[in-house]
């Protein structure tokens, strides 16, 4: 029995090896704002980068990397035309509280739920903040766990480099 | 077991098939995942109540892989615990692959079957989840049937069994729900009306969910099937926002309930408004008897159907959570308040950089209940309240930006918690007790930051006062270090006025972290989403890694 797991984790292991990590974004169903069911396959932005950021509003570093990035977003959004989906864990405790807490602080992302946390599954996140930026192929160029005040610049510098490729 | 066995094989070989037909439509699959390893070292400290842990060293670690090509999904997670982490359930023993899963999708239909997680509206009378940190996990093992039959209605259906640690609870779960989109349903008959843009919203959804157990009890007449029912209604417009959803159980007779034949029911609402820069919202709930598992005979967080959230606000600071509120499915009725202004900048209030002000408070009560005296147990009003407060807690808390470099968040709370009735222990009380944080957070440049706060909790129950200080430096993007001290220096028993000092550090490389962290931890509950776990005193080394790929 267990002998067969192994093989079989084994086999998973292999065929792990044997496909090409493409790093599209997974298509789920989660929750828009205002209600709508929202797929993650309409995720777009005409060709331009996007950034996906999960957090939750009882997630100190979270709400500390969302603001400090508030504050940039619309600089961001001229230089690169980036948009950002801030898609909050927030489970049936504190998904009603998500809106008015976005609107409090102004701001102007485009706000997911995932309550049953089905798209951070999806995407493998493990512990919040976790930050991935997708370039206009719609291919996950990079990612980060965790957030400490100045990992925004690093986030730009990435985002730079997926408009402008020349620029590293 | 074989065909289940012969099933995941299939599964699992997939990516070869995949990679065998490279040139046709199914080209290339995708492999995700992610691996998170827990490990502590266990000291033995007498003041503390650290006790001696034969192993010395206890190790949780799991790693997740997913197999996605076009339409076509699998995976699975893979655990270990040689032995479980204090404070982990020791049924959590052992290693194995627990969770395993292949689904089909297509435009309207996905099909999953293997083990899934899901929630019907805000989970009242279901949902199956996991929260890794509190080692809970109720995943279902079976079929899950999600189909859009048209423009705004989103039907799901379940069946299977709910995980219990490295086994299935014995119960049969099965549920229906269905969601109406009422503007998106609009729009199929109205081809000029865009439901993007429409003012208003409205959603209606009802659930339905029955579980099956046999009956073997010897004495006792108990119903094999149970089911509940839920319906629930949103209202969204630009600034507004009402959500309330109802939730009836029949007779339910179980082991947390004292097989009690009365029906149980749960009323949540919430409603609040929202403009840039103001908020003021409110939510109210009454839940009566409806702790709601798949299997009559589970307890603690074991094999539950029903998801009843506290509707107290969720602290982050170690203080303000050291007494964490969690539901009484039993019977509560309680109600929480918010209002928050953001004090534009170059406003009195406001100063250079603006001043965000938020004010909260929630309480609970018992149910207003008189004792039947027979197999109904006990009646209740349904509109009034108990006389035993459960929880109550007033908190103010305001954010202050002082310079680009300074920035201060102050809070203060006062908190009355009914310890008996919430941990179910006895000759505790009530505590009662004046919270205050300050924090303060110097930005040194555009990688280096220096954080610290103070604590202090004065209150004549329990353990007394106390005091705690915090210190992190972080260096962008890789660093952290961390030092906290806890100190109860207000215990009534000379002794116990123990420090509990910590220190930490950390490294971050894109998605992947390891922190090492050596010090004491004070007992203590560790809640998320209102459902806790008690973590015992312990003293030692820790490592933890983790990474996603």
């Amino acid at each position: 029995m267990k002998a067969k797991k192994i093989t079989l984790l084994f086999l998973f292991i292999c065929a792990v090896l044997s496909v090409n990590a493409q790093n599209k974004i997974p298509a789920v169903n989660v929750k828009t704002i205002d209600g709508a069911t929202f797929n993650t396959a309409n995720m777009v932005n005409d060709g331009k980068p996007i950034i996906i950021d999960f957090w939750a509003t009882w997630c100190k570093p979270c709400v500390q990397e969302l603001t400090a990035i508030a504050d940039l977003y619309e600089d961001w959004q001229k230089v690169t035309g980036v948009k950002i989906y801030a898609v909050s864990i927030d489970d049936a405790r504190n998904s009603a509280r998500v809106k008015p807490f976005v609107n409090t602080r102004g701001w102007e992302y485009e706000i997911l739920l995932d309550p049953n946390a089905d798209l951070k599954r999806a995407l493998n996140v493990g512990d919040i903040p976790h930050t991935f930026l997708i370039n206009g192929k719609g291919e996950i160029i990079y990612q980060h766990a965790g957030y400490a005040p100045g990992d925004e610049n690093e986030l730009y510098e990435k985002l730079l480099g997926c408009i402008n490729p020349e620029v590293k | 077991m074989k065909k289940v066995l012969a099933v995941i094989l299939f599964f699992l070989t997939f990516p070869f098939l995949a990679k065998a037909q490279e040139n046709n439509k199914f080209g290339a699959g995708e492999i995700h995942g992610n691996f998170q390893m827990m490990a502590q070292n266990y000291l033995v400290d007498s003041t503390i109540g650290a006790k001696e842990v034969s192993e010395k060293i206890r190790m949780n670690s799991f790693a997740n892989l997913n197999y996605i090509n076009g339409n076509f999904k699998a995976g699975m997670r893979y655990e270990s615990y040689e032995k479980a982490l204090l404070g982990f359930d020791p049924r959590y023993n052992g290693s194995d692959i627990t969770y395993r899963y292949a689904t089909y999708t297509n435009d309207d239909l996905e099909f999953t079957i293997g083990n899934y997680y899901e929630q019907f509206g805000s989970g009242l009378i279901f949902r199956s989840y996991e929260e890794r940190g509190l080692g809970i996990d109720n995943a279902m093992d079976g079929i899950r049937v999600k189909y859009k039959p048209t423009a705004g209605v989103y039907l799901k259906s379940v069946i299977g069994k709910q995980r219990f640690y490295f086994a299935k609870g014995e119960g049969i779960v099965r549920g229906l729900d269905a969601e109406f989109n009422l503007n998106e349903i609009l729009s199929t008959f109205l081809p000029e009306f865009n439901p993007e843009k429409a003012r208003y919203t409205y959603i209606l959804g009802g659930s339905m969910v029955g579980k099956y157990q046999a009956d073997n009890d010897p004495i006792r007449i108990l119903p094999e099937n149970v089911a509940a029912f839920a319906g629930r209604f949103n209202f969204i417009s630009d600034k507004f926002n009402f959500y309330t959803e109802y939730a009836y159980k029949i007779n339910d007779p179980s082991l947390t309930n004292g097989f009690i034949y009365k029906k149980g029911e749960a009323l949540f609402v919430s409603a609040n408004y929202s403009i840039k820069g103001f908020s003021l919202s409110a939510s109210a709930k009454r839940v009566d008897n409806m702790d709601f598992r798949s299997d009559r005979n589970a307890d603690v967080n074991n094999l539950t159907m029903s998801f009843l959230p506290a509707i107290s606000k969720q602290h982050t600071y170690a203080l303000p959570s050291f007494y964490p509120y969690a539901t009484q499915p039993l019977g509560e009725i309680g109600e929480q308040f918010e209002v928050s202004y953001n004090f534009k900048k170059g406003s009195m209030l406001g100063g250079k950089y603006g001043t965000l002000f938020t004010v909260n408070f929630s309480n609970a009560n018992n149910l207003d209940t008189t004792q039947t005296g027979n197999e109904q147990g006990y009646s209740a009003a349904f509109f009034s309240k108990g006389k035993m407060l459960l929880y109550r807690d007033l908190n103010f808390e305001v954010v202050k930006k002082i310079s680009p470099k300074l920035k201060t968040t102050y809070t203060y709370m006062y908190q009355v918690f009914n310890k008996d009735k919430v941990q179910n222990v006895s000759g505790y009380g009530t505590v009662f007790a004046h919270i205050a944080v300050f924090e303060m957070q110097y930005k040194i440049n555009s990688k280096k930051t220096f954080r610290a706060e103070l604590q202090s909790m004065r209150t004549k129950q329990d353990f007394g006062d106390w005091a705690v200080a915090l210190a992190e430096f972080t260096v962008s993007p890789h660093w952290f270090f961390a030092v906290i001290d806890q100190f109860n220096y207000g215990n009534a028993i000379a002794e116990k006025r123990a420090h509990y000092y910590s220190g930490s550090f950390g490294y971050t490389k894109n998605a992947t972290r390891f922190i090492i962290g050596y010090g004491k931890q004070r007992e203590g509950y560790l809640c998320v989403g209102g459902v806790c776990r008690l973590i015992p005193a312990s003293y030692g080394l820790s490592f933890s890694i983790s990474s996603t790929f």
